[in-house]
């Protein structure tokens, strides 16, 4: 399984055998973990929120480079980045606005 | 014409129709930020929503865990056979492509089926989206995300059926398979929220 059959000419990646199990091996590893530290019950709720969270942001970032061949390779890759990173951001607004106004919405409508 | 011209014309319709391939390519990707966006706010949604029970059903109380599990190993197994048939796909290995494409399919199916199965026990079971507002944005989030599946189904099944006929795997196909095979990544990466988030941090 030689790099050239599956790069095409402008070095635009389309993964290969071995990078797709890499990436599948990583994501089992990710998801076990994240099943084991529930399940387990071995960590306490706002430190077991936190390891599910860090764990599914790092599986989705080896979904991203393994799956999607995210990269800074290649300009369309670098477009694809771009894009990415500003829906990201939006996202964070919105989820980060949300929680916030969420928040303060609940302190200041405490009964009583 | 001699040989050169031809050649020359032959090398700038590749370059174009791989420049054209590129820029559908990259639309799509536009698209599935924007879907990006929707599933961040059905998250929001679902994060501002999902302590209040109105007397009804925890999540700690409805989920099975065990079909999680299932669920979550077959979209990973049918990610990795998508990818298999994409490499197929760019090596115009026809036979294999069709047979990775019929297993990422039958995977497909079975996640769809065991997601419909625990929708179904669950209003069985009394606890419907219009029990609390909890259910109504659980509902709402693993519903949106089944739906893409299914229509990721729909779309895979017609691909199936255009590399088998005469199309084969042109450029044409191999940019519709690409974009399939984006959207099919994306849908189990959206998948790893919503067993982290949803399931899983309802359970703790």
């Amino acid at each position: 399984m030689s790099e050239n059959h599956t790069t095409s000419h402008e070095g635009e990646s389309h993964g290969s055998y071995g990078s797709y199990i890499v990436g599948f091996v990583l994501a089992v590893i990710l998801t076990v973990a994240s099943f084991a530290t529930v399940l387990s019950k071995a960590f306490a709720f706002w430190q077991t929120i936190a390891i599910l969270a860090v764990l599914a942001t790092v599986q989705v970032v080896v979904h991203l480079v393994f799956f999607l061949h995210m990269g800074t390779k290649s300009l369309s890759q670098r477009q694809n980045l771009a894009a990415f990173i500003i829906t990201v951001l939006m996202v964070a607004v919105v989820i980060a606005g949300y929680l916030f106004v969420l928040w303060d919405a609940q302190m200041n409508m405490m009964p009583g | 014409m001699s040989y050169d011209t031809t050649h020359a014309s032959v090398a700038h319709n590749e370059e174009h129709e791989h420049h054209q391939q590129e820029t559908t390519i990259f639309g799509f990707w536009v698209y599935l930020m924007t879907d990006c966006i929707i599933f961040g706010t059905l998250f929001a949604v679902f994060a501002s929503l999902c302590h209040h029970f109105a007397g009804g059903p925890t999540g700690k109380e409805l989920f099975d865990i065990k079909n999680v599990e299932i669920e979550t190993a077959i979209l990973l197994l049918s990610s990795i056979t998508y990818g298999f048939a994409s490499i197929n796909a760019h090596k115009k290995n026809k036979g294999a492509v069709l047979v990775w494409l019929l297993l990422t399919f039958i995977l497909g199916v079975s996640f769809v089926t065991l997601e419909i199965k625990e929708f179904h026990e669950l209003v069985a079971h009394g606890a419907g989206p219009d029990k609390s507002a909890f259910l109504s944005s659980f509902f709402t989030l693993v519903g949106t995300h089944g739906l893409h599946v299914t229509i990721g189904l729909i779309w895979m099944f017609i691909l199936f059926f255009q590399v088998m006929g005469k199309q084969g795997l042109s450029t044409r196909m191999q940019t519709k398979l690409t974009c399939l095979s984006l959207f099919w990544h994306f849908l189990d990466i959206v998948w790893i929220c919503v067993f982290s988030f949803v399931y899983l941090g309802s359970v703790v």
